[in-house]
C-alpha cells in the first residue's frame, strides 16, 4: 500500500480532568483529503480529543502531528492550518452574522474592504444573506451551524474539525450540513467529524474510529465496521395478526436468520445475514412474504444502530 | 373539481438553500492573507467591543450613569458635613471621585472576559493564528474609550455644578490621560481574574472586595491628615491615592510630579505582572 499523506497522526493522547480520564490513550491516523468520522456516545472523549488536536487543550501525555507539525511544540503553525466548528456555536451572539464574519476575516488578515466582501460572499453561499443583519442570538440552530461553518472556511483550512455538526438539527438542516461537508472535502480539505450517529458517519466518512471511555475501540471503513457488528434487520407489520406465525416461517426460510416476535402483536423483526447487501435481502424477504400470501401493512429496513455497534463492541447497552 | 392551492406561509427568516457552486468557488480561491499584525488584531477586537455597545446600549448607560450618580451623591450629601460647604468640597472632590468611579468600572472588563471564555466564541479566537494577547488588548482599548466618555460626562457635570479647574484645559487633558493609562494597566488584574475564576458572579464578588477597600482607603473623599496617625502612611501610599494626587495636581494646576511618576511606575508594574499572568492563564485554558 502506498504511503498516503497523513493529516493527523496521534499516538497515545491522554487528558485527565481531576480524577476523570476523559481521553485515555487515543491513537488516530487520518489520511489527508478524506472525511474521518469519530463515533461515540456522549462523554466518550470525542470533544476532548478534538480540542487537543485543535490546540485548545494541552495533552497530558502522548503526541500528535497535524500535517507533520507537532501539536504542542509548533502550535502556532498547526493553528494556521486548522479550523474548528465546536459543538456549541463558536460565534459572538451579540453581533450580527455579517459582523461576525467581518471580524473573523479581519483576524485572518483580510484588509477591511476585502473582509466585507468575503463576509458577504460567504453569507450568500450559505443561504444566509437575508439574516446577515440580524444578531446571531436570533438565529435558529440550523442557521447558527451554517454560519459557524462559514466562519471556519473564511480561509480554506487544510483540516477542518466539526464537532457534532448535526446534533439537534432537523433533518432538512442536517442534509444541508452534509452537503456542505461533501463540498468542502471535495475541494481538498480534510474533515474530522465527530458524531453520535452511525448513519452520519456512514454517509460522510471514508474511515471511522469508534471511541468509548476515552479509547478507540474499533477503527475501519464503514463497511468493515458494520460487518464486524453484524447486519441490519427488517421489521414488518402485518395486516392480520393471525398470519404472524406463517410470516415467521417464511422469513426464517428466506433469510436463514433469527426472527423475533415483537411486543406489537402484528409485528416481527428478522435479522439480515452479515456481509450481504441489505437492500437485496430486504426486497427478497418482502417478495417471499407476498408470494406466501402474507399481507404487509408497513415495513422498515434498518442498519445496525449505534446501540448495536456498542453492544457488539463493548458488551454494554448504555450507549 | 376544484383544486385548492395552499400557499405555505414562508418564514422570511428561513435560510435559503446552500449554494454549492458558490461555496465551491469560495473554497477554491485558496487565498491566504498574511496573518494580521498585533495592532490590527487588537483593533479588530476593539471594534467588536464597540459593536457590542451598539447592540447592547444598556451597558454604556451603566458606565455613564454611575459616575454622575456618585458625583451628585457625594457632593450634595457629604459636602456639607466634610468640608462645610458643597462648593469647596466639589473643588476637592471632583478629581478623586472621577478616579474612583472610573477605576471601579474597570471591573466590568473581568466579567466580559469571563463571559467570553465560558462561551464557544473564545474557542474560535484561540484557534486563530493571531497575537495571543489581542482579544484582551482589544477589550481594554474599547474600555479606555468608554472611560474617556465617562470622564467627559463627569467633567461636564462638574462644570455645570460649579467646578473650575485651575490647571486649565491642558491640565485636565493630562489628568484624564494619566487616569486612562492607569485604568488600562490596572485592568490586567481583572482580565486575569476573569480567566481564572469559574463564573462572572465570582469575578464580581472578588472585584468588589478588592475595589471597595482600595478606593475608600484613599484621599478621594477626605484629607488623610484627618485620619489616625498609623493609618496615614498606608492611605497616602496606595496606588489609588497616588493616582488621585497626580490627577488632582494636574487639574488644580500645581503638578505633583512625584505622584505622577509613582502612578506611571505602578501602571508599568500592573501591566508587567498581571499582563504576564493573563497571557499565561489564557494559554493554559
Amino acid at each position: 500500500m502506498s504511503q498516503r499523506e497523513l493529516a493527523i497522526r496521534a499516538e497515545g493522547l491522554v487528558k485527565h480532568f481531576k480524577d476523570v480520564k476523559a481521553v485515555d490513550g487515543v491513537d488516530l491516523e487520518v489520511p489527508a483529503g478524506t472525511v474521518y468520522g469519530v463515533l461515540g456516545p456522549n462523554g466518550a472523549g470525542k470533544t476532548t480529543t478534538v480540542r487537543m488536536l485543535a490546540t485548545l487543550l494541552r495533552p497530558d501525555a502522548g503526541s500528535a502531528t497535524v500535517f507533520g507539525r507537532d501539536l504542542v511544540g509548533d502550535a502556532a503553525s498547526v493553528r494556521s492550518q486548522v479550523s474548528l466548528t465546536g459543538q456549541y456555536a463558536s460565534l459572538d451572539e451579540d453581533l450580527t452574522g455579517f459582523e461576525n464574519l467581518v471580524l473573523l476575516s479581519r483576524l485572518y488578515g483580510y484588509a477591511k474592504p476585502a473582509s466585507r466582501d468575503r463576509a458577504g460572499d460567504l453569507l450568500e453561499a450559505f443561504g444566509l444573506s437575508n439574516a446577515g443583519g440580524k444578531q446571531v442570538k436570533a438565529y435558529s440552530g440550523g442557521m447558527r451551524r451554517r454560519l459557524d461553518i462559514a466562519a471556519s472556511i473564511i480561509v480554506t483550512p487544510k483540516l477542518l474539525f466539526l464537532d457534532e455538526p448535526t446534533t439537534g438539527l432537523d433533518p432538512r438542516s442536517r442534509n444541508q450540513v452534509w452537503d456542505v461537508v461533501r463540498t468542502i472535502v471535495g475541494e481538498g480539505t480534510t474533515v474530522l467529524l465527530t458524531t453520535q450517529y452511525l448513519e452520519e458517519a456512514d454517509q460522510l466518512a471514508s474511515r471511522i474510529a469508534v471511541i468509548d471511555t476515552g479509547r478507540v475501540i474499533a477503527e475501519g471503513t464503514p463497511g468493515q465496521l458494520k460487518s464486524s457488528v453484524g447486519a441490519g434487520s427488517i421489521r414488518v407489520r402485518l395486516h392480520h395478526a393471525d398470519q404472524r406465525d406463517h410470516a415467521r416461517q417464511v422469513l426464517v426460510e428466506a433469510l436463514a436468520g433469527e426472527v423475533a416476535l415483537d411486543d406489537d402483536p402484528v409485528a416481527l423483526t428478522a435479522r439480515l445475514a452479515p456481509g450481504q447487501d441489505t437492500a437485496v435481502q430486504g426486497s427478497h424477504a418482502l417478495g417471499e412474504l407476498a408470494r406466501a400470501g402474507v399481507l404487509v401493512d408497513d415495513f422498515s429496513l434498518g442498519q445496525p444502530s449505534l446501540d448495536e455497534v456498542f453492544l457488539a463492541l463493548t458488551g454494554r447497552v448504555d450507549a | 373539481m376544484t383544486v385548492t392551492q395552499t400557499t405555505t406561509k414562508s418564514d422570511a427568516d428561513a435560510p435559503a438553500p446552500v449554494e454549492r457552486e458558490h461555496l465551491r468557488r469560495l473554497l477554491a480561491t485558496g487565498e491566504r492573507p498574511a496573518p494580521p499584525s498585533a495592532f490590527t488584531s487588537a483593533r479588530a477586537f476593539a471594534w467588536r467591543s464597540m459593536l457590542k455597545i451598539k447592540h447592547v446600549p444598556e451597558q454604556a448607560f451603566d458606565i455613564l450613569l454611575f459616575p454622575i450618580m456618585m458625583l451628585l451623591m457625594f457632593t450634595y450629601l457629604f459636602g456639607g458635613a466634610i468640608a462645610g460647604g458643597t462648593g469647596d468640597y466639589l473643588q476637592f472632590l471632583l478629581p478623586g471621585i472621577m478616579v474612583m468611579s472610573i477605576v471601579m468600572t474597570t471591573m466590568y472588563t473581568g466579567m466580559s472576559v469571563n463571559i467570553d471564555i465560558n462561551k464557544g466564541v473564545s474557542d474560535r479566537f484561540r484557534t486563530l493564528p493571531i497575537w495571543r494577547a489581542a482579544p484582551m488588548v482589544g477589550y481594554l482599548l474599547a474600555d479606555v474609550f468608554r472611560y474617556a466618555a465617562a470622564g467627559a460626562v463627569m467633567f461636564g457635570t462638574g462644570l455645570v455644578m460649579g467646578y473650575r479647574p485651575e490647571g486649565g484645559a491642558a491640565g485636565v487633558l493630562l489628568g484624564v490621560g494619566l487616569l486612562l493609562v492607569f485604568c488600562f494597566a490596572f485592568s490586567w488584574l481583572w482580565t486575569w481574574l476573569g480567566l481564572i475564576t469559574r463564573s462572572e458572579k465570582t469575578v464580581m464578588s472578588i472585584s468588589m472586595s478588592i475595589m471597595f477597600p482600595l478606593t475608600f482607603l484613599s484621599n478621594i473623599m477626605v484629607d488623610p491628615s484627618t485620619m489616625p496617625g498609623w493609618l496615614q502612611p498606608v492611605v497616602e501610599n496606595t496606588p489609588i491615592s497616588q493616582l488621585v494626587d497626580g490627577v488632582r495636581g494636574l487639574f488644580d494646576g500645581n503638578v505633583d510630579s512625584g505622584s505622577v511618576a509613582t502612578t506611571l511606575i505602578w501602571s508599568a508594574g500592573f501591566i508587567a505582572v498581571f499582563g504576564f499572568l493573563t497571557i499565561r492563564a489564557y494559554n493554559r485554558k
